[in-house]
């Protein structure tokens, strides 16, 4: 057992949806504008997921107006409503960089049918 | 000096998130409930300070001043004796104890404790010398020091010239650190930032003795 870990089980969420490099998240997150709070989505593949505990990463990429977009999140933080996963990707390695070389049709990750256990 | 303070045994470092949803880095303290064990007063040691203990050791590994010692106070035995200067200890009684409790969120402390050993340490990692080239017909003295002193005159190198040497392991103060959280229930400070010490170190938490003030006031909290 880690020894922050009492401390750490209170930032910790449990709404976390199962998910992994390749697959395609709709990640909802919380954008404050003065004192009005509204959701924003993000949309994209998993391209790497680093970290652990309270500390865990995940990045989102997306192609947005042909611009490559990726955003870091916290797997914990509260900033984010709500993950939710589209669908599943079929891939080879734990960290999916090799995307940012590729465009179009290349850049498609293959789905995942199985169900995952 | 400090009207108040604790002592704690450092636990790790982790994050958490504030009211902004930020990660804010954190420092975890164990923070026993402290007894105090002999009150120090100018009239009868010359200063002001506690002497405290926490936790809980054998009798039987104690020896005999130890025991005469915790005995004359009526307090239990703990593991370690560790003074707290403060300005004033009128207030406190032998036997009396101390919590977490004593800190809120928000408040500035200062964190002493004796830092991480690092062994015998070059010049560059000891006292930032910036070392030498990598290459421009350098041999074997990227990480050397260069020159410790003059020629003839005068002679000798002067004492206290920065060379390596032994480092860490020495009393190390880290000034106004923010109490991000205090849990007397759970025994467990959490302070903002790094902590000297590794981790399990016994650390004293006081409050800041230099309380930064708005611009345009004169003076800090003493």
């Amino acid at each position: 057992m880690h020894p922050t870990e009492l401390i750490d089980r209170d930032s910790l969420r449990d709404d976390i949806p199962d998910f992994r490099p390749g697959d395609t998240l709709k990640v909802h997150v919380r954008v404050t504008e003065g004192n009005r709070e509204r959701i924003q989505l993000f949309q994209g593949i998993v391209i790497r997921r680093q970290g652990g505990g309270v500390s865990e990463t995940f990045t989102v990429r997306k192609v947005s107006f042909g611009v490559g977009v990726e955003r870091t999140f916290p797997l914990h933080t509260p900033s984010v409503q709500k993950i939710e996963v589209e669908s599943l990707g079929d891939v080879r390695r734990a960290k999916l960089y090799y995307l940012r070389d590729l465009h179009g049709k290349a850049a498609k990750v293959k789905e995942r049918r199985a169900a995952r256990n | 000096m400090a009207t108040k303070a604790i002592v704690g045994e450092k636990v790790g470092m982790t994050q958490i998130w504030d009211e902004e949803n930020r990660a804010v880095p954190v420092t975890v303290v164990k923070v026993a409930p402290v007894r105090i064990v002999q009150v120090k007063t100018p009239e009868t040691d010359g200063y002001s300070a506690l002497q405290v203990t926490w936790g809980t050791k054998r009798a039987s590994t104690l020896n005999a001043p130890e025991t005469g010692h915790f005995d004359k106070a009526g307090v239990q035995a703990g593991t370690k004796l560790v003074e707290l200067r403060l300005e004033d200890v009128a207030d406190y009684q032998v036997g009396q104890e101390i919590t977490a409790e004593i800190f809120e969120k928000g408040e500035r402390i200062d964190a002493t404790a004796v830092s991480k050993g690092k062994g015998f340490a070059g010049g560059m990692k000891r006292h930032n010398f910036k070392g030498q080239g990598a290459s421009h017909g350098n041999h074997k003295a990227h990480r050397a020091p260069g020159s410790i002193g003059g020629c003839a005159t005068p002679g000798r190198v002067f004492k206290g010239t920065k060379m390596a040497g032994r480092m860490g392991g020495n009393q190390v103060t880290t000034m106004n650190l923010e109490i991000v959280g205090a849990d007397p229930e759970r025994e467990i400070v959490l302070v903002k930032g790094a902590v000297p010490g590794p981790r399990g170190g016994v650390v004293v938490l006081r409050n800041s003795v230099k309380v930064a003030t708005p611009a345009g006031r004169s003076g800090g909290s003493k």
